[in-house]
């Protein structure tokens, strides 16, 4: 099993909720995020999403998209994240990481040399926002080659009958997201979150964690509760956007002591 | 699986589409050989499907037609004439120039025939609110039109560079009762226009239906537009039959998005001694790199929901693009058109910033005619062509839009503040 089955399932059987968190690489500066993973693994992050800046973010509400911009401005790329990746993994190997982003630098740099480098840099998985099953088909032959696990996303107008064939792609977790909408967005309903995990659950074994619009312990106390785990992304995000011209030390404790407050209160 | 590259190559290497089958593409998943298709978040599968369902139940609906066709009738003012422009033919000394004049529809261009078919499919829908992106205003002004006629909500992206030099057209939306927001992300153009189209669709997607203006954007968008937009070929087709007696041999069309071309071009496909000149926005020179022509210098790559050819960079960012002409201003180009580059079927070519304007200004005082800076590319070409060929053939250039709205770019070309 991949590190992120592996945790998961750990997860599950100490009867614990997975806090999933996404930061930018690069943003709001290269030097900034290899300490922000680490600290948001001392404050209890159980699976690090690692956003592949891109010039297009479709699916990005305005606070993740300026983290990409924030990104590319240092030139960050898919390649530079490899590299990020393999430096974390020099002092830890515990910790499952899964890149999120776009499918054009993937198909720029080729699908086997991003599932072997991949692989090899100690990546777990790829969740690709803009690419559906329909389309997923070359890439996750790739993935899987390698032993990489593939994030796949269901969304609230998801049809149970496409569910089906999203669960059979996907391997890891499933990634609900909580809204219709971009990142970031203010309008999570837990009710409606809950009715459609229900549906969703009845179709696959694989873990379901929950992102988009959780912005405070609270929201992540109420979806955890319906759910193996829950994403976090926009309130880092615009904390290191708050934080551009601090010291990379000084933004680490900031990102981390956001992931400690959510950690509390899923354990509560 | 084989890779995109792998696709391509075959496809190119077999030629195995045989010039009868255009009409069946896209496939029933959306694909153009290996272009085409959907890419984009989960959360918008459920509506393209949605809109899929709509189309292919309307699109060969008799009563569907009737009221499009009326529309374009009374509405658009359709037919748009075939002129021949024998001055500028005779001058030039070779192939005779015919200007299909989509620039006499109301709204001044080609756009209004797809946001009418559009606009249409939303009545169908019962949505209460529409939306569309736009760069140099034209299909935002064609989106409002008809979204005023229809009493529907109208909120219209625009980059915020293309809102300071399309004043005119922003100004126009407003009048027409819609709101116009102006995109700050990104490079804050076109490109950025349609990310935030998007991302408003995905968020309001159960009361509001996504007029694209172009025929690129995830499956069936390419298809529906192109479909739309295929009424500009028809009519050409006949009208060059009734008054030279035969098939033009050569289209000329420009290529942004590839709307006005496409819709052009494709009822002609399958005439094999039809030639067909797609012409991008060569800005400073496709050599240059400041350009907007990725069928000439870009390669195939994923954005905006297709796969197509792209402007990008080593690391697969999209790049700015650099035109005169706002509507060209496009790093991508709609999935049949990067087939039918492959295909070998339609020859894309560039013309830069100055030929066009150099066209803009020919066109108008050798014919009476002021064409749109989009439009001007094709003419530049077209004038280009017609010395290499006899005058007893002919050349059929889609002049897809008015010049009004790019009169106070040119005059600040001219240094003269209007």
């Amino acid at each position: 099993m991949s590190r992120i089955g592996t945790r998961l399932q750990d997860m599950k059987a100490h009867g614990r909720k997975a806090l999933v968190a996404y930061i930018v690489n690069g943003d709001p500066y290269p030097e900034a995020t290899l300490p922000a993973m680490h600290a948001m693994v001392a404050q209890g992050v159980d699976i690090i999403e690692l956003g592949v800046p891109f010039s297009d973010p479709m699916a990005e509400g305005p606070v993740i998209q300026k983290g990409h911009e924030r990104a590319l401005v240092h030139g960050t790329s898919l390649k530079g994240t490899f590299e990020l990746v393999r430096e974390f993994r020099k002092t830890n190997s515990e910790t499952p990481v899964v890149l999120m982003g776009y499918l054009n630098p993937i198909e720029r740099m080729g699908y086997k040399t991003v599932a072997e480098t991949a692989a090899a840099a100690g990546v777990d998985g790829l969740l690709t926002v803009d690419l559906p099953p329909e389309e997923a088909a070359p890439l996750k032959s790739e993935l899987t080659a390698v032993g990489l696990d593939n994030i796949l996303l269901l969304a609230p107008t998801t049809t149970v009958e496409r569910a089906r064939r999203v669960t059979a792609l996907a391997t890891g977790f499933l990634y609900y997201v909580s809204l219709k909408g971009v990142t970031g967005a203010g309008h999570l309903d837990v009710d409606a979150v809950k009715s459609k995990l229900a549906e969703f659950g009845q179709l696959t074994e694989l873990p379901m964690c929950v992102g988009f619009g959780i912005k405070d312990p609270a929201t992540a106390r109420a979806v955890a509760d319906l759910a193996d785990g829950v994403v976090i992304g926009s309130v880092l995000v615009s904390k290191m956007g708050d934080l551009a011209d601090a010291s990379a030390d000084d933004i680490a404790a900031a990102v981390g002591d956001i992931v400690g407050s959510i950690r509390l209160a899923l354990d509560a | 699986m084989p890779s995109t590259q792998q696709v391509i190559e075959t496809v190119t290497k077999t030629k195995q589409y045989s010039a009868t089958d255009y009409s069946a593409f896209p496939n029933s998943d959306g694909h153009f050989g290996p272009y085409g298709g959907r890419f984009v978040s989960e959360t918008l599968i459920y509506a393209l499907d949605d809109l899929q369902r709509i189309y292919n139940q309307l699109k060969d609906d008799s009563d569907f037609q009737a009221e499009f066709d009326k529309d374009l009738a009374y509405y658009v003012g359709r037919p748009s004439p075939l002129y021949h422009a024998e001055r500028w033919s005779r001058e030039l000394g070779g192939a005779q120039i015919y200007l299909k004049r989509e620039d006499l529809n109301h709204t001044g261009a080609h756009k209004v025939n797809n946001t009418i078919g559009q606009a249409l499919l939303a009545k169908f829908t019962g949505k209460q609110r529409v939306i569309a992106e736009t760069g140099a205003g034209q299909h935002g002004v064609a989106t409002a039109t008809v979204a005023a006629r229809l009493g529907l909500k109208c909120c219209v992206y625009m980059g915020a560079e293309d809102v300071q030099r399309q004043s005119l057209n922003v100004y126009r939306m407003k009048l027409l009762g819609a709101e116009v927001i102006p995109v700050t992300s990104g490079s804050r153009t076109l490109k950025d226009a349609m990310n935030e189209a998007m991302r408003d669709w995905a968020t309001n997607v159960d009361d509001t239906f996504y007029i694209i203006g172009t025929v690129a954007g995830p499956h069936p968008y390419p298809q529906l537009v192109r479909d739309f937009q295929a009424v500009i070929g028809r009519e050409a087709r006949a009208q060059c039959l009734e008054q030279t007696g035969r098939l033009p041999d050569a289209l000329v069309a420009c290529v942004g998005g590839g709307s006005n071309a496409i819709g052009l071009f494709h009822p002609f496909l399958g005439d094999d001694g039809v030639e067909m000149y797609g012409v991008e926005a060569g800005g400073d020179g496709v050599e240059t790199g400041r350009h907007a022509a990725p069928l000439n210098a870009g390669i195939p790559g994923v954005l905006h929901g297709n796969r197509t050819y792209l402007m990008e960079d080593e690391n697969g960012q999209i790049i700015e693009t650099h035109s005169v002409s706002a509507g060209l201003d496009y790093p991508g180009v709609g999935p049949e058109h990067a087939w039918l580059k492959d295909l070998g079927r339609v020859n894309y070519v560039a013309i830069n910033d100055e030929e066009a304007l150099t066209a803009f200004r020919k066109t108008t005082l050798t014919e009476g005619i002021m064409p749109a800076l989009e439009s001007s590319h094709a003419l530049a070409y077209a004038e280009k062509l017609a010395p290499t060929m006899s005058p007893d053939q002919t050349i059929v250039v889609n002049l897809s839009g008015r010049g009004d709205k790019d009169i106070l770019t040119v005059a600040k070309i001219d240094g003269i503040n209007v």
